[in-house]
């Protein structure tokens, strides 16, 4: 970053759309009221799998207030959700992709299957209503557990998926592992369950979709983290509507983690039928219906073994997953166990040989897809875990195991696809070992043992692919979309700007982050740049926010519009100055001749491109409006170490997390404060999947049994230490903000952190294995176990 | 939720004319009533709202007791000088439920005629040998709670006020279901005014129930190490997704314990 970028660039400024928020001034989906609309109301299946006979809708049709009632036969035309991802099979075949009907046909998958939409006059009456359809379901048996869905045997999900299985897929040098593995002097062998999550964003899932006949077109106001990805696959995959007469707008969202990246049933239907009724729809869901039906995360179980030579050193890794996809492919599902997951596992280590395979199950279950994180915490809960184990096992210390196999020369060739471009994984071990106060920890044991506590200490060290993605790779790998982000930047003629980003917020803090970039470069104020986002009719395309992907890809997209803009300006400078146009310097704000005081502020640039009286028009175009798609030449590689110390009570196997210390490196900060938030934010997340959150449908019924809060377990405040958290700064090598992401980084190393370090609180006690969440439950009947077989 | 009809009561006696002539149900802090309502679990034609009527409100001393009016709320009581004063453990139990929002609106009544299988108050109740005083009669706490979620109440009967007689020790321990913070494991401890102890368990089966073997034990050394050894019988206590019977059963003898050292 130049001289001139710097000053603003670095700094908490405090987040400007944060005066909304805590005033209640927010304008989310459900805010939104359109003129004559009406209500719709979801009716869900109540069973895991059955068979529909038939659907009576008659008494629903007749009940008060109801203009229509939808299923599965009156979408004739209406194709089934797409996946945007095609994964290849180990022989060759592509992925089986049975269809996703937007309302059932002739089968429900799972329970929180949409069968029917009632639309009527206000939310109760459509609820009544759906109260009044009668659907004659033959129940099937029902499977949950991926690994049981792939036994012989098992309920047939989907005709098109034989045995239930989407894919087996691998990736790595299958004889280079097990010729490494033949020569180990040790083998660590693990088997881990990764626990089903549900998304749990504060603001459930809502749409308000509305027909203008004198357009023919259609708005969708919709909570996404994508609205471009939204349109383009409802429009030109499911309705077949020309692209440019559907406007979708996420507005204020509150949350995402993944959950409203994809395109999901209900808002579907409202589009396709708000030209039917020739009315508003609108539907927001309970929060009953956000557990049914969104897209769940994680969901793997997973064998992995470690070779080691003498020294402790990797020889070779070997991993075989079995991940489930739910009833249905979500958008992006199948990619998550793949690619996001089996290309991380080499982690911060220099493993010369890895192997993964893959096979992904259908299961009656709500659909499995990206979860914060999604892929990279299942692959750092593998390689962290493992390596704890590896650790204990030929007692070499936790720090030193990491550190006789860190990384050390960049750019590193990963045998998993890779090429980290740069980090320092010595430094963020020692940061977080520092912060940690590691050097104290026997003392803090020997006390908690006084007290009849056992204390335990876990590393995490957490290596995540962001910024996704080259297209030109991700198409290789069986995208079906490009990763690329477009930026514009409009500069008023008063020298005010609004940037038009793809990117989307959602409790990001890009109004925030991206004006200090367009302001630290253009040396104007702040309060002068407005950042907008999330709407298809405003912002020229975009492929969203998800993967930390929005400062790297969306920022520099930005940053490219930027580079256009000083272009022009100086252009225009040298004109306005008369000199030549490579003598003009841009520096805070101002178009300087070099080497001397004749300058012209930015103001007065922009106000010359848009009142051209003294322009070069016949060289340059009036106007002050740039525009910038970015396509990225690499992943980045944000990587950290995470050290967690609990205490556990071994009368009730409860465990408190007493400290947390994260020492990351996402590359140059723009806005430490933010960061620091994402970070805690992520931690949170991560410490719920370690500690307290757990998704459970019966096994034999397919119910869901944590269907709300009385049973699916949130982190609270006071289950959280006051984190520790500091950064370390390897800039990223391929793009100019030398950004790397922290959206994810929070999750991603917490879990293995907190286990590892229950274990190791555990391990006097004999317990060797422990599978997430650490539920006091989970913790005493492992000691149990322990004391019964000591 | 669903449509339904609401008044609002001026005395118990016109609350008990308009549940008998509605049908409906009595509304108090509307913390489970109103949720069960949202989920189509209850589905009340009328709600005869209870918070008008001033002979519910209140915490007063009568004798060796404390009064609580079943309209109290569970904020009231935690932070009452006089319960404090008089039996530390209720204003301690009172600010152990859920969170703030649940403890300003959530009362005393509506918590023990609702006996969820999960709630602290049973607890107190039973192991103090409250009196529950209704618009009829009064009924001692060991004959008020039947089962899960069953009371000796009649439909149209309404909770006025719960009487605890003042023990000489008492404490409740807690031991929280991770998701719902509701009782996983409650025991609650009392040694009466006579020197009888009494253990009362919430959480960890249908209905409240009183650990008799917890009560022999303590009675012979009222002492922590004396509650911890008693193996509590696990065949009749609740398993599920948070706890089997077994943990349940080991929870009960160590909230008993730390209740015991609680009480001081
Ligand atoms: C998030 C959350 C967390 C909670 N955590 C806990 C917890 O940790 N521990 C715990 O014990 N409880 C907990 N509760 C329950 C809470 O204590 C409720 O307040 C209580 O169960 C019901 O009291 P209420 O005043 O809200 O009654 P309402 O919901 O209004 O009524 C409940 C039932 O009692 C009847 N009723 C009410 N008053 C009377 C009366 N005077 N006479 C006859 N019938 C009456 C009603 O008709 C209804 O059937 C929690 C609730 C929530 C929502």
């Amino acid at each position: 970053m130049g001289a001139n970028e710097t000053g603003i660039i670095g700094q908490s400024v405090k987040r400007k759309e944060d005066a909304r928020f805590l005033t209640g001034a927010g304008q989310y989906t459900d805010d939104v009221t359109l003129q004559n609309q009406t209500h719709a109301y979801f009716l869900r299946s109540p069973h895991a799998h059955a068979k529909i006979r038939a659907i009576d809708t008659s008494k629903a049709r007749a009940a008060p207030g109801v203009i229509a009632v939808y299923t599965g036969a009156d979408l004739e035309g209406v194709n089934g959700l797409p996946c945007g991802w095609l994964i290849t099979s180990v022989d060759g075949t592509p992925m089986n992709e049975p269809p996703h009907p937007v309302l059932a046909k002739g089968k429900v998958r799972y329970v929180g299957d949409h069968v029917a939409m009632v639309v009527a006059e206000t939310r109760s009456q459509a609820k009544d209503a759906a109260e009044l359809i009668e659907v004659d379901y033959d129940v099937l048996p029902a499977v949950v557990n991926p690994v049981d869905a792939l036994k012989p045997g098992a309920p047939q999900i989907h005709d098109e998926a034989p045995g239930n299985r989407c894919y087996t897929w691998s990736l790595g040098d299958k004889a280079a592992v097990d010729a490494a593995f033949a020569k180990a002097a040790h083998v660590t062998r693990l088997d881990l369950v990764n626990n089903r999550l549900i998304p749990n964003a504060i603001e459930p899932r809502a749409a308000v979709a509305s027909y203008n006949r004198a357009e023919d077109a259609y708005t969708l106001y919709v909570t996404s983290q994508n609205p471009h990805v939204e349109r383009l696959l409802m429009t030109a995959f499911v309705l077949g509507l020309p692209e440019h007469k559907v406007r979708v707008i996420a507005p204020d969202v509150g949350g995402g983690f993944g959950s409203k990246i994809y395109l999901y049933a209900e808002e579907t239907a409202m589009v396709w039928a708000s030209k039917r009724v020739n009315r508003p729809i609108k539907w927001a869901a309970e929060r009953s219906e956000s557990f049914v039906s969104d897209a769940h995360g994680r969901d793997h179980v997973t064998h992995a073994e470690l070779a080691l030579d003498k020294d402790g050193k990797f020889l070779a890794m070997r991993v075989q997953t079995t991940a489930a996809m739910g009833a249905y492919l979500s958008t992006f599902a199948s990619c998550i166990p793949t690619i996001l997951y089996a290309t991380l596992l080499a982690g911060q280590y220099t493993t010369p040989a890895i192997h993964c395979e893959v096979t992904a199950a259908f299961t009656n279950t709500a659909p499995v897809d990206a979860y914060r994180g999604a892929g990279r915490p299942e692959a750092t809960y593998v390689v962290e875990r493992i390596v704890r184990e590896a650790g204990v096992e030929t007692g070499i210390a936790q720090d030193e195991i990491r550190r006789r196999n860190f990384i050390r020369s960049f750019p590193y060739q990963t045998p998993v696809a890779l090429m980290y471009d740069i980090g320092d994984y010595d430094q963020t071990l020692a940061g977080a070992t520092e912060l940690a106060d590691v050097k104290g920890f026997a003392a803090r044991k020997a006390e908690a043992a006084k007290r009849g506590k056992l204390r335990g200490l876990g590393y995490a060290s957490y290596i995540e692919a962001c910024g996704l993605a080259p297209s030109n790779v991700a198409g290789a790998l069986g995208a079906r979309a490009g990763l690329f982000e477009a930026g514009q930047v409009r500069v008023h003629p008063t020298g005010s700007v609004t940037v038009f980003t793809g990117s989307h917020s959602h409790g990001q803090g890009h109004e925030t982050t991206f004006a200090q970039i367009v302001a630290g470069r253009l040396g104007i104020p702040v309060d002068n740049v407005d950042i907008v986002h999330g709407d298809t009719g405003r912002v020229l395309f975009g492929m969203g926010t998800y993967g930390s992907r929005s400062l790297a890809v969306g920022g520099t997209a930005i940053v490219k519009a930027l580079d256009k803009v000083v272009a022009k300006g100086k252009k225009i400078a040298a004109h306005l100055l008369e000199a030549a146009e490579a003598d003009i310097e841009f520096e805070d704000g101002k178009f300087t001749v070099a080497g001397t005081d004749r300058s012209k502020t930015f103001a007065e640039i922009a106000l010359t491109a848009y009142v051209p009286h003294n322009y070069p028009l016949d060289k340059l175009e009036p106007g002050l409006d740039e525009t910038a798609f970015y396509d990225p030449t690499n992943f980045t590689y944000p990587a950290g170490t995470h050290i967690c110390e609990v205490e556990v009570d071994p009368d009730t196997g409860v465990v408190q997390v007493v400290n947390f210390s994260a020492c990351d490196d996402f590359g140059n900060i723009i806005n430490p404060m933010i960061v620091e938030g994402q970070v805690h934010g992520g931690l949170a997340q991560g410490i719920g999947q370690a500690l307290l959150e757990n998704c459970v449908y019966d096994a034999d019924s397919g119910q869901l049994l944590t269907g709300s809060y009385m049973d699916y377990a949130m982190p609270r405040a006071d289950d959280l230490p006051s984190f520790k958290v500091t950064t370390r700064v390897t800039p990223c090598t391929h793009n100019p903000l030398g950004a790397k992401g922290c959206g994810e980084a929070g999750a991603i190393g917490s879990p293995a952190a907190l286990m590892n370090a229950v274990l190791d609180a555990l391990a006097p006690l004999g317990v060797r294995h422990l599978d997430m969440p650490a539920s006091p439950h989970r913790v005493w009947q492992a000691i149990q176990s322990a004391k019964a077989a000591a | 939720m669903y449509e339904v009809e609401y008044q609002q009561a001026r005395s118990v006696a016109d609350a008990a004319t308009l549940l008998a002539k509605t049908g409906g149900k009595a509304l108090a802090g509307g913390q489970s009533l109103i949720a069960a309502m949202k989920l189509r679990l209850a589905q009340p034609g009328t709600l005869v709202d209870l918070s008008g009527i001033a002979e519910l409100q209140g915490i007063r001393r009568e004798g060796d007791a404390i009064v609580i009016g079943a309209m109290t709320r569970h904020a009231d009581i935690a932070s009452s000088a006089e319960v404090k004063r008089a039996v530390p453990a209720l204003a301690a139990l009172a600010e152990g439920i859920g969170d703030r929002q649940v403890r300003n609106m959530g009362t005393i009544g509506g918590s023990i005629a609702n006996n969820d299988p999960a709630a602290d108050w049973p607890a107190a109740l039973v192991a103090l040998g409250a009196t529950v005083v209704t618009g009829k009669r009064r009924i001692v706490a060991g004959d008020f709670f039947k089962g899960m979620y069953e009371t000796a109440l009649a439909d149209d009967e309404i909770i006025t006020a719960v009487s605890f007689p003042v023990p000489k020790k008492a404490a409740y321990a807690k031991f929280p279901n991770p998701a719902s913070r509701f009782a996983l494991v409650g025991v609650f401890v009392a040694q009466l005014p006579d020197g009888s102890v009494r253990v009362a368990v919430t959480g960890a089966a249908p209905a409240v129930f009183r650990a008799s073997g917890i009560e022999a034990a303590l009675a012979r050394s009222f002492t922590a190490e004396a509650a911890r050894a008693v193996a509590v019988d696990a065949s009749r206590l609740n398993a599920d997704l948070h706890a089997s019977a077994a943990y349940r059963a080991h929870l009960v003898s160590v909230m008993a314990s730390r209740a015991v050292a609680a009480c001081g």
